[in-house]
């Protein structure tokens, strides 16, 4: 959602600047036909998602089929029932079940987002190497990115069944697959396992664009390798890594199909807030369902704005810089 | 970045579902007309073609049912719809295609368990008794088609468990009979775990891993010790001293007889473990014993396992009554050929030729003294005294948040994080909401 929020600014920019940098003068008409050649991407942009968070919140201001009529049929129609939806979300049984549900989903994010992290530039900084075998070593590092996470839930669901390739290893008798801390620990390893290579290949697009006479100049000065990686390399490939990251953290945060097909649906230990949602929409509950998926929307958000104010990942830095660059010359 | 599309499984594919729902309430907000659950038989009118929308046909044998029915009805051809092979998205689909009021679904094949609340949200035409034979079905399943006295659904296929056990093992330590109590059974164990070639082997198997399957063991325990989950009334009935003695024989099976990782195995991982004989006793489907019969090699246990009815307490126990009914969906056009076909399907011809082609238990009590029936399908005598004997699982309109609860509390008690009273105290207190009405 946030990705593709971003992109109105970022497409409102680069053409608008590119029209006035040709013309130059009239701003007010190349405002003009920056709005009428958008108004088509921003009607589309409008309706398939503007228009579902607006009826997904109107949803969740209502309930349906509550009780029983005397024959025993469930009493038809919408009814108002205001805030009710979000208020019960954390009331009694639904507030440990929501709690729950958060504490997991926050843990998931916390935990496979820095193995990720690790895991990846350590993988990006390999295939960036020069030697023989490289291309092979890129290709089978990307295989895992580019299973469906259903399949790939499978794949660990077998390693993980208590006769399976995980305990085989270890020697032990764990049980991954049923409810319980091992649970967690399992989906941790699948998600990293998957998604590494993500951040390992945005990281890697970020270390080709840094100049080797950087490297000379800093091996010349006399850098050794650390110095070289923590004050050239992570510093020139921070943007691609910070967005790479806050991708991973989007992601993740709705995460529903690896927990549901390794360890299954309605498990405490690896339950999420869309796999909630999913239970109540599967249940009926729509405005219910709606309720929970507004509250992920809002957590994701916040988690969002939250990591681009503090660490300052600029995605849409270039554009904002061109406009500035604008503004100072219609000035 | 995407990852598989799956409803939920994005805020925006989660918000698109529900703007989609939104957007077809309102759609069909208006027009109540057809849909008042069909009471009358004036609603069962109109021929012509029709749809079947059933789960995935695994053995490839329905369609050639169906075309035998299409040879016959040119002007009434049916389609059969396949939908996923996983029971929760078949009943998703069929929601969805009810909520939006679509007459795409004509004759729905429905888990047993989702009667009541297809009946009570008004999504199937009532069959009136009068339309449909009902004499020569088993007893047993024609309740499960019933809402509220009222048939909404045709049983096509039934299904109950059985003990499995291992006849050579028993004969060898001496035992002639399948136990008949749960005592019998652990003595049999004690006695079969003495002998050399037992080295290893675990006493007994029923499926307590957190799903469906869960709630499944737990009707057959309770109802075995004489008590139920939710009452007669609808009202949940776990306060009672039966109901203890029932989840109390789970945790002590689990604890004491049956394997460590049994929390972990499904119904395709217990059967793995029975077939690699590592199991004395098993509570386990029909359609285990083709498969553990089969020579191949794939099954260690070929020719060397017998059934028997579930034991209990104090006595033979209570299984649990599985199966699908046929049912005509509440917006369907065309429903007079729905019935009809449905009258084709559940029949006594078709039920024996469907029962040879695909080892599916059938509603017709005669096919289970059929003489070749029987030397084909050993198991089918057992099979009608358990189904005789079974109880359904709770009948609630909202049983998917039933049987989470079930669940739920069932594997805290099997898995000692909560005593059995306080486990069944806190199901009372969780269903009593859900089946107030």
């Amino acid at each position: 959602m946030n990705t593709a929020a971003t992109e109105t600014p970022s497409a409102a920019g680069t053409p608008a600047a590119g029209a006035a940098r040709r013309r130059g003068r009239d701003v007010q008409g190349t405002r003009r036909l920056a709005a009428l050649l958008l108004s088509p991407t921003l009607l589309v942009l409008a309706l398939v998602i503007g228009y579902p968070v607006l009826a997904g919140f109107r949803e969740s201001l209502y309930a349906r089929g509550e009780g029983l009529d005397a024959q025993g049929f469930v009493v038809e129609g919408d009814r108002f029932v205001g805030l009710d939806n979000y208020t019960a979300i954390f009331q009694g049984d639904r507030a440990d079940a929501f709690w729950n549900a958060f504490s997991n989903t926050t843990f998931f994010t916390l935990t496979t987002v820095v193995l990720e992290t690790l895991i990846g530039v350590a993988m990006a900084l390999i295939m960036h190497q020069a030697f023989k075998g490289r291309a092979i070593v890129r290709a089978s590092i990307l295989v895992p990115w580019a299973i469906p996470t259903a399949i790939s839930g499978l794949l660990w669901r077998w390693i993980f069944q208590a006769d399976g390739a995980a305990n085989a290893l270890l020697r032990e008798q764990i049980l991954w697959t049923a409810d319980g801390f091992p649970a967690k620990a399992a989906v941790v390893i699948a998600e990293v396992w998957k998604t590494s290579p993500f951040i390992g290949l945005l990281v890697l697009a970020g270390l080709q664009m840094i100049p080797r006479d950087v490297y000379e100049a800093a091996r010349v000065d006399g850098a050794g390798p650390v110095q070289q990686f923590f004050r050239i390399t992570l510093p020139l490939v921070k943007p691609a890594l910070l967005v790479a990251v806050l991708f991973r953290m989007l992601d993740v945060l709705r995460m529903f199909d690896l927990p549901a097909v390794l360890i299954g649906v309605n498990q405490k230990s690896v339950e999420t807030l869309t796999m909630i949602a999913w239970f109540e929409a599967s249940n009926l509950r729509y405005g219910s369902a709606a309720a929970y998926a507004t509250i992920l929307f809002l957590y994701i958000a916040l988690i969002a704005y939250l990591f681009v104010k503090l660490l300052g990942a600029d995605i849409i830095g270039e554009a904002r810089r061109q406009t500035k660059r604008e503004r100072r010359k219609a000035a | 970045m995407r990852r598989t599309p799956r409803i939920g499984g994005a805020p925006l594919a989660g918000a698109l579902v529900c703007a989609g729902l939104a957007l077809s309430l309102t759609a069909c907000g208006g027009d109540d007309g057809g849909a008042k659950g069909g009471t009358s038989e004036a609603s069962l009118q109109g021929r012509g073609p029709i749809t079947f929308v059933t789960g995935k046909d695994r053995s490839g044998y329905l369609q050639k049912q169906v075309d035998g029915w299409n040879a016959e009805h040119p002007k009434e051809q049916v389609r059969i719809i396949e939908l996923p092979d996983e029971p929760n998205d078949q009943r998703q689909q069929m929601i969805q295609n009810a909520t939006t009021k679509s007459d795409a679904y004509s004759v729905l094949n429905l888990d047993v368990v989702w009667t009541a609340e297809f009946a009570a949200n008004r999504w199937l035409t009532e069959i009136p008794k009068s339309q449909v034979d009902l004499s020569k079905m088993l007893p047993a399943t024609i309740t499960t088609g019933q809402y509220r006295d009222r048939l909404y659904a045709v049983p096509s296929t039934s299904d109950a468990g059985m003990l499995y056990y291992r006849e050579d093992l028993l004969k060898k330590a001496g035992i002639s009979a399948p136990p008949k109590t749960y005592a019998e059974m652990w003595d049999a164990c004690a006695k079969v775990e003495k002998l050399p070639e037992a080295k290893g082997i675990d006493c007994f198997f029923t499926e307590v891993n957190k799903t469906e399957s869960l709630t499944i063991s737990a009707v057959e325990a309770i109802g075995s010790a004489g008590g139920s989950i939710i009452g007669a009334d609808g009202k949940p009935t776990l306060n009672t001293p039966q109901a203890e003695q029932g989840v109390e024989f789970l945790v002590k099976a689990k604890k004491e007889h049956m394997p460590k990782e049994a929390v972990t195995l499904d119904t395709e991982g217990g059967r793995r473990y029975f077939q690699s004989g590592k199991l004395v006793f098993q509570r386990q489907w029909p359609y285990q014993y083709a498969l553990a019969d089969q020579k191949d090699g794939s099954s260690k246990v070929a020719g060397k396992f017998a059934v028997a009815p579930l034991p209990g307490p104090n006595g033979p126990g209570v299984a649990n009554l599985g199966g699908h009914n046929l049912a005509i969906s509440a917006f369907a056009k065309n429903k007079a050929s729905s019935l009809d076909f449905i009258r084709y399907l559940t029949g006594e011809q078709s039920q024996r030729a469907n029962l040879l082609a695909t080892s599916q238990a059938p509603t017709v009590a005669a096919l289970y003294d059929d003489p070749e029936m029987v030397k084909k399908f050993p198991y089918l005598p057992v099979l009608k005294q358990a189904i005789a004997n079974a109880k359904p699982r709770p009948v609630a309109v909202k049983y998917g948040d039933v049987t989470a609860a079930i669940q739920g509390e069932m594997y805290d008690a099997v898995t000692g994080k909560k005593p059995v009273d306080q486990a069944l105290t806190d199901l009372q207190a969780k269903l009593q909401p859900l089946t107030a009405q």
